[in-house]
């Protein structure tokens, strides 16, 4: 017994030291600096970064909440015209990388752009003559970011919503709550954590965020790291910043945890079938409008543009090196996810068995990896995996002859590591909120028939979390397929993704060109979201 | 018949064992800090005249150096190939290049264009000069020191301070001029800013057409693959507003340029053929592609320019060695965060 839950402990630790290590690595450079450039960077744009960081966040913070939460609680406690299409469609934006919306909007809205060129032309007028909204600004930046990350709040929240037990609204209204109050007093609250667990994932990835926010000119955090390294030529200062960065959202990370104190809210009733309400005239109208407007913000006007752009450029899509990008992009992905998802379920598991400091340690760190920016742990992936390959070969050089040259580097399996190090994250709120919600009674009562550990996460909890690993899957296997910055680093000769085509040709300022590839990513995109429909549809 | 199955199977696996050895491939690895699609006509082009293989990986310019960095002897880059001439003094400083002795490049490539002691050698140049509109010709602009004229307030779009090749010419400006002087020029400028900066080169000129500003300071590659294209209707009549002016042309040291280059990895496995490539690259057959399908202008003399560069006519270069960009990057960097240019 005590030997099987060493087992889960050593298993959950082990993986956690995947993200480990590309930290400690961080701390290694970092301590090289001197602090010179700190100094300098204090002095003149330190407080501008942290300002900018800040006001985005809080910004994409508040907008994913109000647009996740808001779509999610509609399809799930309405009926209207469309909800049925709407509960998918919602999760469209994801599948876009952010940069890509941002060029899109920036081609649209820009002064140059078609609109205010119509403007100008029809009043006869001149720039500066007029109002119009800035799309490259702060703004700008909260708007195309929360458009597209909201989905995370929207998908966790609305499976929270999903596994709600109807006869919780019943007690609600007996007790003469008003829809509105059950809303914000028993729904709300009980969906909590993985609302939570939504932001703060939205909130990562916009720290981490570099292509939108660099292209819209401002400096946040994560450009300044790459102007330190590449403008300043000092990895150990940007080391530095992206070390600050950490110990930001570890703080927040603990105050989140400290404010939801140890209540946990797991169902132990039998679930009723939730009541919905039909809506009909104005208010489905009105339902129908507001469950719209963020498909069509974070989706639909995007990809409009990217269509008309692809339309012209769509020789590129006859040609065999093409559909290798589509083929070495689907294959990463396919096979990250299934690791990422395997991994992160014996660090949310060996948790639940044993909540101890060893088991919570490693829950912590392997959530860490998703707010540093990818650049970041690409270089603290590269530099220990480089340091194991050449101690490998210099000790079958003195011993054998023999040189075994680089086993990991330079190949698809450190790319694969850097994935799991940013990407456990993502698998591990997903799959951890979910098991948080099965109560514990329910692990007893397998453990009592004699099942082991081992057998009732077969048999109990994977049938039980469904929803939440479909969930998981999709978000990693979504963001596998957007990833760039550790892509670019870590590949091999000769092997690009989609990511990287339309990168390549969008950051030579083609966007045209890019579009194909972004489309792809989205179609691609696709496959798992209508997985994700059709699981949730049989529930 | 089990007999026989196992000979022939050891007949095979011999077989290819042997012709493993015996032939060893001819590749050359190449890093590359240019786009992979740019670069892939002239690969091409190298591969079919020798035979040789180019396998590539494409990133960063510091990324690729730290990844030949990290994996030590081991690394299998043969070539590192920049887009700025600083990232090469970098590679350089940090031990990871080895010297090329080659008559052919020195023949090809002028020596300004080239690392005094041979570690790198540039490729093509880029030249950054100042771009205006109708609007923008009244200011009777001639100088990069002109550009923080209090007159043209609300004149200028140049992209943000991040961009290397603001940083290169900042640091052009440093090698003419004392440190303060620069500071002052760049708070100048700074303050004739017409928005705040964003978005590429391309996007300045986009806005200058469109009237939002005057006066531009972007790469010419930039302003020549707009107006060669007249297909996309927008770019092309963006760019064709625009005028050409070449700065510090009549006193003082011309327009400043930086190159794109390469240099042979100091733990290269495939040396020669990495030497064979660089010579390909600085040849009239690969010249000719940066000038006619990159707009870039070639670093060896003699090669017929694209017909755009033409129509912009001769300039004097900035003859400043290019090392010294890699070597004031850093203070430049630090001297645009001073002027608050973002």
């Amino acid at each position: 017994m005590i030997i099987r839950e060493l087992s889960w402990q050593l298993s959950s630790l082990a993986i956690a030291s995947l993200v480990f290590f590309p930290l400690v690595t961080l701390l290694w450079v970092s301590v090289d600096a001197n602090l010179e450039v700190l100094t300098h960077l204090a002095a003149t744009v330190l407080q501008d970064y942290v300002t900018t960081s800040i006001l985005l966040m809080v910004g994409v913070a508040i907008l994913t909440l109000c647009v996740g939460v808001g779509s999610a609680w509609l399809v799930t406690h309405f009926r209207f015209t469309g909800d049925s299409i709407f509960s998918w469609a919602l999760l469209l934006p994801l599948a876009v990388p952010t940069y890509i919306t941002a060029y899109s909007y920036t081609g649209l809205l820009d002064v140059a752009g078609p609109i205010q060129s119509y403007i100008r032309q029809f009043f006869e007028i001149g720039v500066g003559d007029y109002w119009f909204p800035e799309i490259r600004s702060l703004n700008g930046a909260i708007f195309v970011i929360g458009f597209v990350l909201y989905p995370y709040v929207y998908l966790l929240a609305r499976s929270a919503f999903m596994d709600q037990s109807g006869s919780l609204q019943d007690v609600s209204r007996l007790l003469g709550f008003s829809s509105k109050r059950t809303f914000f007093k028993i729904t709300l609250p009980i969906a909590r954590p993985a609302i939570v667990a939504g932001v703060s994932l939205a909130l990562m990835e916009t720290l981490a965020d570099f292509g939108a926010v660099s292209y819209f000119g401002l400096s946040t955090f994560t450009t300044g790291i790459f102007r330190t390294w590449y403008g300043l030529d000092s990895v150990s200062g940007a080391a530095q910043l992206a070390l600050m960065l950490l110990s930001f959202i570890i703080v927040l990370m603990v105050i989140e945890k400290h404010s939801r104190k140890r209540s946990g809210y797991q169902s132990k009733m039998r679930k009723q079938p939730r009541h919905t309400t039909k809506l009909v005239g104005a208010s489905n109208a009105i339902a129908f409008t507001l469950a719209l407007t963020p498909v069509l913000l974070g989706f639909i006007l995007p990809m409009l543009q990217l269509i008309v752009w692809s339309v012209q450029t769509h020789a590129a899509l006859y040609t065999a090196a093409f559909w290798s990008l589509v083929a070495n992009t689907l294959g990463l992905a396919s096979v990250t996810t299934t690791i990422a998802l395997f991994l992160a379920l014996i660090i949310a598991y060996a948790n639940r068995l044993a909540p101890n400091r060893v088991t919570s340690f490693s829950k912590r760190v392997a959530g860490l990896g998703y707010a540093v920016p990818g650049t970041i742990i690409a270089v603290g992936t590269l530099i220990p995996l480089a340091r194991l390959d050449n101690t490998i070969d210099a000790w079958f050089r003195m011993h054998f002859d023999l040189s075994t040259g680089l086993l990991l580097s330079g190949t698809l399996a450190a790319l694969i590591i850097a994935y799991l190090v940013r990407f456990l994250a993502v698998a591990l709120s997903s799959i951890d909120s979910g098991l948080n919600s099965i109560s514990l009674n329910i692990d007893y009562a397998a453990r009592s028939l004699g099942q082991a550990p081992l057998k009732s996460i077969q048999k109990v909890h994977i049938p039980m979390l469904k929803g939440s690993l479909i969930t998981a899957l999709l978000i990693v296997f979504v963001d596998v397929m957007k990833e760039l910055p550790a892509t670019l680093i870590l590949r091999p000769f000769n092997f690009n993704t989609l990511a990287v085509r339309a990168y390549e040709l969008a950051s030579d300022e083609r966007l045209m060109d890019a579009s194909l590839a972004s489309l792809f990513i989205v179609l691609a995109g696709l496959v798992p979201v209508i997985l994700l429909t059709k699981a949730s549809v049989k529930r | 018949m089990n007999q026989y199955l196992v000979h022939f199977s050891l007949v095979i696996a011999i077989s290819l064992l042997l012709s493993a050895c015996e032939k060893p491939s001819a590749e050359v690895n190449l890093y590359s800090a240019r786009k992979e699609v740019l670069i892939r006509p002239l690969l091409e082009q190298f591969t079919q005249d020798t035979g040789i293989t180019v396998n590539v990986i494409s990133s960063k310019a510091d990324a690729l150096l730290k990844r030949i960095e990290s994996e030590g002897i081991n690394s299998p880059a043969d070539v590192l190939l920049t887009t700025d001439a600083g990232r090469l003094f970098r590679a350089k400083s940090a031990g990871v290049f080895t010297p090329i002795a080659s008559d052919v490049i020195e023949s090809n490539v002028p020596k300004q264009y080239r690392d005094s002691e041979n570690y790198w050698t540039g490729l093509s140049v880029r030249v950054r000069p100042i771009m205006v509109t109708e609007e923008g010709k009244k200011f009777n602009l001639s100088r990069y020191e002109d550009l923080s004229n209090p007159e043209l307030s609300g004149q200028i779009c140049i992209r943000s301070s991040s961009n290397i090749y603001n940083q290169s010419l900042v640091s052009s400006l440093l090698a003419a001029s004392p440190t303060e002087e620069v500071e002052t020029w760049a708070k100048g400028l700074v303050g004739n800013m017409a928005r705040s900066p964003q978005g590429g080169d391309r996007d300045q000129i986009r806005a200058a057409a469109a009237g939002q500003c005057s006066i531009v300071v972007a790469n010419t590659y930039y302003l020549a693959s707009m107006i060669s294209n007249e297909d996309k209707s927008d770019d092309f009549s963006a760019g064709s507003a625009m005028t050409v002016i070449w700065p510090n042309q009549v006193e003082g040291r011309g327009a400043h340029v930086n190159i794109s280059g390469a240099g042979v990895v100091k733990s290269a496995p495939n040396k020669d053929n990495a030497v064979k490539l660089i010579e390909f690259l600085s040849s009239d057959k690969a010249q000719e592609i940066y000038a006619n399908v990159n707009f870039e202008y070639p670093v060896k003399a003699d090669i017929p320019l694209h017909p755009v560069l033409q129509k912009w006519g001769e300039f004097n270069a900035d003859p400043l060695n290019v090392d010294y960009l890699g070597e004031k990057n850093a203070d430049a960097v630090k001297l645009m965060d001073r002027a608050g240019w973002k």
